[in-house]
């Protein structure tokens, strides 16, 4: 009786927030379990097959989404958290609206994003039969801690939830570890072949997790990603199970894995390694996909991944949170040969991370070398990144308090394209900017 | 050229790289360039293998993961008395978080192992059990006019004993963690919690130090050009007025 109400009370709180115009996807969820504590323990009986839980400090949102468009490509009905509300409310939202208003749920999987500091409490109440790691970077200190504290909790939730499956990115020296003298299968993936020009800078988690001596490569992909080893005691990237050859950054992007030819209308390397993890993770769970091309043609990425606004000229939104994601976000601008304003945009809300050191670990000195017409800020924090960028030279060209000042002011520049490059809670304000501006000026038809 | 040049030490950056300490390094650089005064950095990195303190003006020791800090800090076990030296002789010293607590002594109170670099008499107790001391800060120091703002993370608490203190703690958690002083000053060396970028928001505590600097090094001189400061003062304010 309790599970009926919470469901009803989540699904209402829903509607309310809709109505609003709000895109509620953690309240819901908080609401039911207030009023049944053990909703999520109660429905998970209810999943016929897999619970496959996606972790990591960047991609899991899109790593996710991409499954769950995968397996629902495939005929399958899946619960995910696809608005990526990735706690234990998320989740239990999630669970909510997928049940019919009598409370039944009829589902063959569940796709959780979770976030790494919590994964041992959301796997106290739904233990992961798999789980796909996408990397682990340093992010927001003030919140997380040291990469150690991360890798300690989700080593105790992978224990306490029966050693499920894990699917890691071999790599990466740092999450690969999990798989080390664990219990359970791991399966690893990789990209195993020199993509990038290499450089030399400085990575985070360099040292060997063995023995503490500095790494080296065979080649490096960006961070601390690459072929590693180590020289002194002989630990190194694992053997890969399912590795991407024959990369192409042309076009979008192009590899094979296992003889299997993907191609991609996306922008990012990275995104080779989230395509990389849901293949592995659609192989491990034994799913056939035929279909895998047509989910990756029809998978809409989640708002602000290199999303495409029309303003006249081309303005791309990226959601960048931490020093890898920006570094990635600058590598696919200097990719772009043409003319171009970017503005950067970045708040210190708690969810953000009120600490904003990271800015000078991100290369933005690069961004000099990308054709770059002018260079704007925004964001509570502008004035920290315009001062980032006056030291290494540059000089803003407008410190925007209203981003929408900024996005004017570039469109009518001389240049073909804007990059939009914001952090977490900038990303849903800045994007609805953009669509009211597009609206006003009639460009939306 | 310049009649002067300055001589920047950056002491390990490839180890402590946690916070962004380029950002004050960067900082110093270019306001000794935009002045008309050279500045040269140094790099120490954990390949060097020997290099000579008396040689900087300024040395900077910044903070880094509890790995890398144990590295720095027995690579620089040979050095404290040349640092030491350094300091007493009126050179510049820069030492913010963990870089600030290894020049005193350092007790761990769950294992009872005790290390730092004991040059200056502060002491530092970490506990696996003390609350940590994360967030933004706002200090007074005397002789600046406007506040000295920045970030804290550490969960080392230090007494400073006799020290003069860097400041009086407006906001945030202090040294000790009791919210009352923050960091020390003592003849030319500045250690404080405040980690990273701290420079670039804080151009007035810059300037002090560069002129300390170019006054030991030249006798007398006279003073800074003023600089447009303006997007400075702006993230400073922004820091001193956020709820």
């Amino acid at each position: 009786m309790r599970k009926i109400l919470a469901i009803w009370a989540a699904k209402l709180s829903a509607v309310a927030g809709r109505l609003m115009g709000k895109k509620s996807s953690s309240t819901p969820g908080a609401i039911a379990l207030k009023i049944c504590p053990d909703l999520i323990k109660q429905l998970k009986k209810n999943i016929k097959y897999d619970i496959i839980a996606t972790c990591g400090t960047n991609g899991k949102t899109t790593t996710n989404n991409l499954l769950y468009t995968a397996l629902t490509q495939n005929g399958y009905k899946v619960v995910c958290n696809r608005m990526g509300a990735n706690m234990l409310t998320g989740v239990a939202t999630a669970f909510a609206m997928e049940c019919s208003w009598l409370g039944r749920l009829k589902a063959d999987y569940a796709c959780l994003e979770i976030d790494e500091a919590y994964t041992v409490k959301v796997f106290e109440h739904i233990k992961p039969d798999y789980v796909v790691v996408t990397n682990l970077f340093r992010d927001q200190l003030d919140r997380y801690g040291e990469i150690e504290t991360t890798m300690e909790i989700m080593s105790r939730a992978f224990n306490n939830s029966d050693f499920p499956c894990l699917i890691l990115n071999g790599d990466d020296p740092i999450s690969s570890g999990f798989g080390r003298e664990y219990k359970g299968t791991v399966k690893y993936y990789g990209i195993s072949e020199q993509v990038l020009p290499q450089d030399n800078d400085i990575k985070e988690g360099r040292f060997c997790a063995v023995c503490g001596t500095e790494l080296k490569y065979n080649y490096c992909h960006y961070s601390q990603l690459g072929d590693w080893f180590c020289s002194e005691c002989g630990a190194k990237r694992p053997a890969i199970d399912f590795e991407a050859t024959d990369v192409s950054l042309a076009n979008g992007l192009g590899f094979s894995v296992n003889g299997n030819k993907f191609s991609l209308n996306y922008r990012g390397f990275y995104n080779i390694y989230n395509v990389l993890a849901v293949y592995s993770a659609l192989k491990c769970i034994g799913v056939k996909f035929e279909s895998f091309n047509t989910a990756l043609d029809e998978y809409k990425p989640q708002i602000g991944r290199m999303e495409e606004i029309n303003l006249g000229k081309p303005f791309i939104l990226n959601l960048a949170k931490n020093p890898a994601g920006f570094n990635q976000a600058i590598s696919t601008v200097l990719q772009d040969t043409r003319r171009k304003d970017v503005i950067i945009a970045v708040n210190d809300k708690p969810s953000d991370g009120t600490d904003i050191s990271w800015l000078w670990d991100v290369d933005f000195e690069k961004l000099a070398e990308s054709n770059l017409n002018m260079l704007m800020t925004s964001g509570m924090r502008r004035y920290d990144v315009a001062l980032r960028f006056k030291y290494s030279g540059i000089t803003p060209e407008l410190i925007a308090e209203n981003i929408r000042e900024a996005i004017l002011a570039c469109q009518s520049s001389e240049a073909e394209v804007c990059y939009v490059l914001v952090n977490y809670t900038m990303l849903f304000s800045t994007e609805n900017i953009m669509l009211e501006i597009q609206k006003e000026q009639g460009r939306d038809k | 050229m310049s009649n002067y040049n300055i001589k920047i030490m950056h002491l390990y950056p490839d180890l402590l790289n946690l916070y962004g300490d380029k950002g004050n390094i960067a900082c110093m650089q270019k306001r000794l360039e935009w002045r008309n005064i050279d500045a040269e950095v140094i790099r120490v990195i954990a390949e060097t293998d020997d290099f000579d303190i008396s040689s900087a003006d300024i040395i900077f020791l910044g903070g880094g993961a509890e790995r890398e800090n144990k590295i720095v800090y027995e690579k620089l076990k040979s050095k404290s008395a040349e640092l030491s030296g350094f300091i007493e002789n009126g050179g510049t010293l820069v030492a913010m978080c963990d870089g600030f607590a290894m020049l005193g002594s350092c007790v761990n109170a769950d294992s009872g192992e005790t290390e730092g670099l004991g040059i200056i008499d502060i002491s530092t107790i970490y506990s696996k059990d003390a609350k940590k001391v994360i967030g933004n800060a706002v200090i007074a120091c005397d002789g600046l006019d406007m506040p000295v703002v920045g970030f804290e993370n550490h969960g080392g608490m230090t007494d400073i004993k006799n020290h003069t203190p860097l400041g009086k703690v407006i906001k945030g958690g202090g040294a000790d963690g009791k919210g009352e002083f923050e960091g020390i000053v003592y003849k030319n060396l500045t250690g404080t919690y405040l980690h990273g970028p701290l420079f670039p928001k804080n151009p007035h505590l810059c300037d002090r130090i560069l002129l300390a600097t170019l006054t030991h090094k030249y006798g007398n001189f006279d003073a800074l050009n003023l600089l447009d400061d303006s997007i400075e003062i702006k993230a400073n304010e922004y820091m001193i007025n956020r709820p």
